[in-house]
């Protein structure tokens, strides 16, 4: 895998957004624990979670991974090299200002929090700039998001169903968008260290 | 410049003329979930954008109160946060017993779901008859539901499990009365409740409260709002209320936090001091 095959246009990523269900303890202790401390681009998850979760999964993943996990507050402003992770109960939004907000709406596709809002939030507001990422999970969450993301000429990738503990929500997300990138969780982490990396040779953001 | 760009600039110029015809002022909410509602209104509404409609919006005071009802947050549910309501139970209950008489004011009550739960709790502590709740929404329509005090059945499974969870000890549901689809809440429940329209973003504050609950509400609005509404519940709160807010809304920036101490770190209940810093 090629710098010029992954980012061809050689564009300025600003921010990674998540999408994660069934199967997503796993599926994040992996890619976030390959991830270095200092990543350059802030990550933002939606992992389905039940409404009365206290903040653990956050704090689990903090201390088994490098890079920075933590749960995202209101009015937070997003940071390279740190994982900002939907609170239970609340949707996550990103604005135009790299702020983050939170939202106490109806849940979407049965979630709150839901990755279609996120996506679609992210891709008003960093258009080309954000990169999407649908991985394993039931239900149908994120696909239509995902599309909205690359309908603003942002970047998508999605797990390989085959290998998924749970397929749906890649398949989903596959009938609806002609993905960037199909992709292994193992070679996951590789391929967002070369996308990101472009961000730090070119050196500044659009 | 693409479709995103003129839907904002249309919202913006729509959001500028509510606020000058009307009063209502959208202008400080947070846009990505602001702009979320205002799409989802858009595309039940018939108009094909946001320009074509404000024409309409401008001259019909029902499209208008339609459109707020469809751009705020409006949906709650009893004892949401049941963590929330034990607290207020356990801790807060005893400082309220201490006075002869207890007033509340409820910023952004939606329908009501969490006033009626106040109002339960606060009953079954032994405070009847020695408390009003001022409960008040800026939607006119989402108040005369929360007047009426009816929900749906099918929420009810959902309503009772966070009651017990908030350390309910009765049984919840006769609290209620179900007819067809619905439940109807107590009558009596109602009793001590003031139901009222107001605009946290222009109105003035009610004084004298002993507590001040606004649970989720201020999450849609920017910074500079929100300390305009804190001010605004400073104002209202006696020395030694409380205020009450979500569990991921935070007093910790705010202008006002120096009057505040946390009751538990955590609860989001703060107590304002005697002595202001």
């Amino acid at each position: 895998m090629s710098n010029a095959t992954c980012n061809p246009d050689k564009r300025v990523f600003r921010v990674v957004v998540l999408g994660v269900s069934t199967g997503g303890v796993q599926a994040l202790k992996r890619l976030l624990g390959a991830l270095p401390a200092d990543f350059p681009l802030p990550i933002l998850i939606v992992q389905h979670i039940s409404p009365e979760a206290g903040n653990g999964l956050a704090r689990l993943l903090d201390e088994l991974c490098a890079i920075r996990v933590k749960e995202a507050d209101e009015e937070e402003t997003m940071e390279p090299g740190c994982v900002y992770l939907a609170p239970p109960n609340y949707h996550l939004l990103l604005e135009k200002d790299a702020v983050l907000s939170l939202s106490s709406e109806p849940p979407v596709n049965f979630a709150r929090p839901s990755a279609d809002v996120l996506f679609e939030s992210a891709a008003a507001a960093f258009g080309r700039g954000v990169i999407g990422i649908v991985l394993t999970g039931a239900g149908y969450d994120g696909g239509r998001g995902l599309q909205r993301i690359q309908e603003e000429g942002g970047l998508t990738v999605i797990q390989d169903p085959v290998e998924a503990e749970a397929p749906s929500m890649p398949e989903h997300a596959l009938s609806l968008v002609a993905a960037d990138h199909v992709i292994s969780l193992e070679l996951l982490p590789a391929l967002l260290q070369l996308l990101a990396g472009r961000h730090s040779e070119q050196g500044e953001p659009s | 410049m693409n479709n995103d760009g003129i839907f904002d600039i249309e919202s913006r110029l729509l959001l500028e003329a509510l606020q000058q015809v009307y009063g209502y002022d959208f202008r400080d909410y947070a846009e990505s979930s602001l702009r979320r509602r205002l799409l989802n209104w858009l595309s039940g509404s018939g108009f094909a954008n946001l320009s074509e409609a404000q024409g309409r919006l401008l001259r019909d005071r029902n499209l208008l109160d339609q459109f707020v009802c469809g751009i705020t947050v409006n949906v709650s549910e009893m004892f949401r946060d049941p963590l929330f309501f034990r607290a207020v139970r356990e801790q807060v209950v005893p400082h309220l017993k201490t006075y002869s008489f207890v007033k509340i004011w409820h910023a952004g009550c939606a329908s009501g779901e969490e006033v009626y739960s106040m109002a339960i709790l606060l009953r079954e502590e032994g405070l009847q008859g020695r408390y009003r709740i001022y409960a008040t929404d800026v939607n006119e329509e989402v108040l005369s539901k929360a007047r009426e005090g009816i929900y749906p059945l099918k929420e009810m499974q959902r309503f009772i499990r966070n009651y017990q969870k908030s350390g309910g000890q009765h049984d919840f549901a006769d609290y209620y009365t179900a007819r067809y689809d619905h439940a109807m809440l107590m009558p009596e429940l109602k009793k001590e409740i003031v139901f009222a329209a107001h605009n946290l973003a222009v109105d003035a504050d009610f004084g004298e409260m002993n507590m001040v609950v606004c649970r989720n509400v201020m999450i849609y609005f920017k910074a500079a709002l929100k300390e305009r509404v804190l001010e605004l519940f400073d104002r209202a709160l006696l020395p030694g209320g409380f205020l009450c807010l979500g569990q991921k809304e935070s007093l910790e920036k705010r202008g006002v936090a120096g009057n505040y101490d946390e009751l538990a770190r955590g609860t989001r209940i703060y107590v304002k001091r005697y002595l202001q810093s």
